[in-house]
């Protein structure tokens, strides 16, 4: 911690008073020495120490660093990084952040290595390794893992009202009138009087137990909170994926969408967004106060691990256009392009999108590694933990994914969405003043 | 002071032509006095007379800070002008200092009198500075636990008592009072402290002749205590409106901005530009108009309030 705060302080020290200073690498010292490595989420820090560990065995002359930094603190302290010099030679990277990063010529184009050193591009996830290829039509990282969205749902409140795991598999929706899946939610709320959603004389003022959890109004991407209802409609958030350059939360389909999403929690079905503020959504799940939570992928352990609730995950429900529909993540290892170990880091990266470190990802049972043949061994183990996975991994096989949307300047659209978003959630707003933050969206793109 | 004072008294004593030995003397008094003054001033000058010109050449450029800063002229200021969220967190800002210096000053006033006249107790003083000793952030997220909606201690004791749970972070209209209160609990130990210290600078004297006369004890401290504490009520006053126009870690650590643009106070609103959004240049600028700002009020302040003048003189 202490470590951190000097490196901050240097940093913010630097920034003040030089501008950016990109260091030039000698050939012989860059490939070997020590590379520093930086990732966010802490639950899969032990998977990549053993990585790294296995790396440095294989290649005696590198040793590998690896920092943990929470996701709050993880791009600020790096763009400091950048700046002051200090930045990880290699870094998990985000879909929403590595455009900005590499049009500021942060990151190191990497297709050289990989043309030069046969790596298997199709063995990924179908699509995973195409979204880090830049505008500029260069290659930026290499896919380390993947996420999609389903539903944790709590098997004991579903089987005290009668809902079966299997109507939870076929549930369908619609923006009209909700199809089953609302119908599911309102048999599932309860009220403090013991009353269903359903029932008449339910009291939507007095909700002991929601059907539908809430994490937040959603900004710009509605990740796990709305996408996976919204992009069942035939709509998508903007006019091509990647590098698209126009949003579309101005039409007419999708704030139909957000108003039935918005009258859920006018319904009483699902929390105000007023009060989902603290206390984070899965920690309210556990502690009884919603039936289900839509969620992604790397939530898996968090959700399965609370004592005392057994959890079940049903696939997202079935949209209009008669598809399921999931967001589809992934992250990447970059190189920043001021390393100073540019062959050492290029081996490292090489090595994490690899079946060695991959298949010892998949064997954590945290996450779903890119490869396909190491996302079936993260299946299989989740399988081992006691964990059905298949609402996940089917939408990937049935491809019903779509992908989180690429474009410049998200930083700023996430800034516009967030205020207009979280207004439509909390009701305070109509869907149709949507339209106006769209266009100041796409003002950014002229 | 007091090497001055003496010097003075005894020059015409010493020597027929004081003046040539007299700023012969100040000069050398000039030499060891920058080196005793060197370590403050070459902090002063690195940490804030650099940043502030930077930022002032910032606030005119394009500036992403990863690339070079690109010269736009007034362009950032225009645009701030015709920005609704900059207007939103003057507004929101200003909500916030208003309550948060009201309750501060006449809680901290009302602990300073009992400090001063009932509670002598050192143990008991101490206390009353224990919030200030916890870090902003540790503050506000200790409230931000007790306040939670869903599973706070605080909501949990409101509906035992028979009423609605409140959303004290997630409705906008109470997210900015909330923060106003933590900030008040944190700060009216320290605020009450300095105004503990001006009392006690209070002759005892002023007091006798005012019982004398027959003075009620509101009468006292109306015609007594507030004219004679004022010059410590003015320097308490601007310390603290500064401080308060300058909230951002208590936003930055519970509703970050939210709920909507219910908190967007300009100090966040600068960090979410700069930040974030890496539009160094647009939230230099706001710096500097909130610079601009917080020196009008200050000297305002000084102005009407005569802070630089006592009437004990």
């Amino acid at each position: 911690m202490k470590k951190s705060l000097g490196a901050v302080a240097v940093a913010a020290a630097m920034a003040l008073s030089l501008s950016a200073c990109s260091g030039s690498a000698s050939s012989e010292e860059s490939a070997t020495g020590e590379i520093s490595y930086w990732l966010w989420d802490a639950n899969q820090l032990p998977a990549y120490q053993q990585c790294a560990d296995d790396f440095s065995k294989a290649n005696p002359d590198i040793t590998v660093k690896i920092t943990q930094r929470g996701w709050d603190d993880y791009w600020s302290t790096l763009t400091n990084g950048f700046v002051g010099g200090t930045a990880p030679d290699v870094f998990t990277n985000h879909l929403g952040r590595y455009g900005e990063l590499a049009e500021n010529k942060q990151l190191l184009a990497i297709d050289e290595a990989v043309e030069k050193d046969n790596i298997d591009l199709s063995a990924y996830n179908e699509g995973l390794a195409d979204l880090w290829v830049g505008q500029d039509g260069k290659r930026y990282g290499l896919p380390k893992d993947w996420d999609t969205i389903g539903l944790f749902y709590n098997k004991a409140m579903l089987s005290a009202a009668g809902i079966t795991d299997d109507q939870m598999k076929d549930l369908s929706w619609n923006p009209e009138d909700g199809g089953s899946y609302e119908k599911v939610i309102a048999h599932l709320t309860v009220d403090k009087n013991g009353k269903r959603g359903d029932e008449p004389g339910f009291d939507k003022n007095n909700v002991d137990v929601y059907g539908l959890g809430l994490n937040g109004g959603g900004d710009s991407s509605g990740q796990t909170e709305w996408s996976y209802l919204t992009n069942t409609t035939g709509w998508s958030h903007t006019d091509k994926n990647p590098w698209g350059t126009k949003y579309n939360y101005d039409d007419p389909q999708f704030q139909e969408s957000m108003e039935w999403f918005a009258g859920l929690a006018d319904k009483g079905y699902m929390p105000k967004l007023e009060t989902t503020v603290g206390a984070s959504m899965a920690d309210t799940f556990a502690a009884g106060k919603s039936a289900i939570n839509a969620h992604g992928s790397w939530m898996i352990g968090q959700y399965t691990g609370y004592k005392g609730i057994e959890v079940g995950i049903a696939p997202t429900p079935v949209g209009p256009e008669g598809e399921r529909a999931s967001m589809f993540n992934g992250l990447a290892d970059s190189i920043w392009a001021g390393t100073e170990k540019k062959d050492a880091a290029l081996k490292w990266v090489e090595y994490l999108a690899s079946a060695g470190c991959q298949d010892v990802v998949a064997s954590q049972a945290v996450v779903f590694p890119a490869l396909k043949a190491s996302s079936d061994k993260a299946a299989e183990a989740f399988q081992a933990k006691g964990v059905d996975v298949t609402a996940f991994t089917e939408h990937v096989k049935n491809k019903t994914t779509f992908l989180y949307p690429i474009t410049d300047n998200t930083a700023k659209v996430k800034g516009i969405m967030e205020p207009a978003m979280d207004a439509v959630v909390s009701g305070k707003a109509p869907a149709s003043s949507l339209t106006q933050a769209n266009e100041q969206v796409n003002a950014l793109f002229k | 002071m007091t090497t001055l004072a003496k010097h003075s008294r005894s020059a015409p004593a010493a020597s027929a032509s004081p003046k040539p030995q007299g700023s012969h003397r100040r000069l050398g008094d000039l030499k060891i006095a920058l080196l005793f003054i060197a370590p403050a001033m070459i902090g002063f000058i690195a940490f804030y007379v650099v940043p502030t010109i930077r930022g002032i050449y910032l606030s005119f450029t394009e500036y992403n800070i990863l690339g070079d800063p690109e010269w736009i002229g007034l362009d950032n200021y225009t645009a701030i002008a015709k920005d609704p969220l900059f207007w939103n967190s003057l507004a929101v800002t200003g909500q916030y200092v208003i309550l948060n210096i009201l309750l501060q000053t006449a809680l901290a006033l009302g602990l300073a009198l009992l400090m001063h006249n009932v509670a002598k107790s050192t143990i008991i003083r101490g206390t009353l500075l224990l919030p200030y000793l916890m870090s902003n952030v540790i503050a506000a997220l200790l409230w931000f636990w007790m306040l939670d909606y869903q599973i706070g201690v605080v909501n949990q004791f409101i509906e035992w008592s028979g009423l609605p749970r409140v959303a004290f972070f997630g409705s906008e209209a109470w997210a900015i009072p909330t923060q106003a209160l933590i900030n008040t609990w944190r700060h009216m130990g320290y605020t009450a402290l300095l105004i503990f210290a001006g009392l006690q600078a209070i002759p005892s004297h002023v007091y006798e002749v005012a019982k004398l006369d027959g003075a009620s004890a509101f009468q006292t401290f109306r015609k007594i205590t507030i004219p004679l504490l004022r010059p410590v009520l003015v320097l308490v006053l601007v310390v603290t409106v500064i401080g308060s126009f300058q909230v951002f870690d208590t936003v930055a650590v519970t509703t970050a901005g939210g709920p909507v643009n219910a908190t967007r106070v300009i100090q966040y609103y600068i960090y979410q530009r700069a930040f974030t959004e890496s539009d160094f240049g647009y939230g230099s600028a706001i710096a500097v108009i909130l610079f601009l700002i917080l020196a009008l009020v200050a000297f305002i302040q000084m102005k009407f309030l005569k802070g630089n003048e006592s009437d004990l003189d």
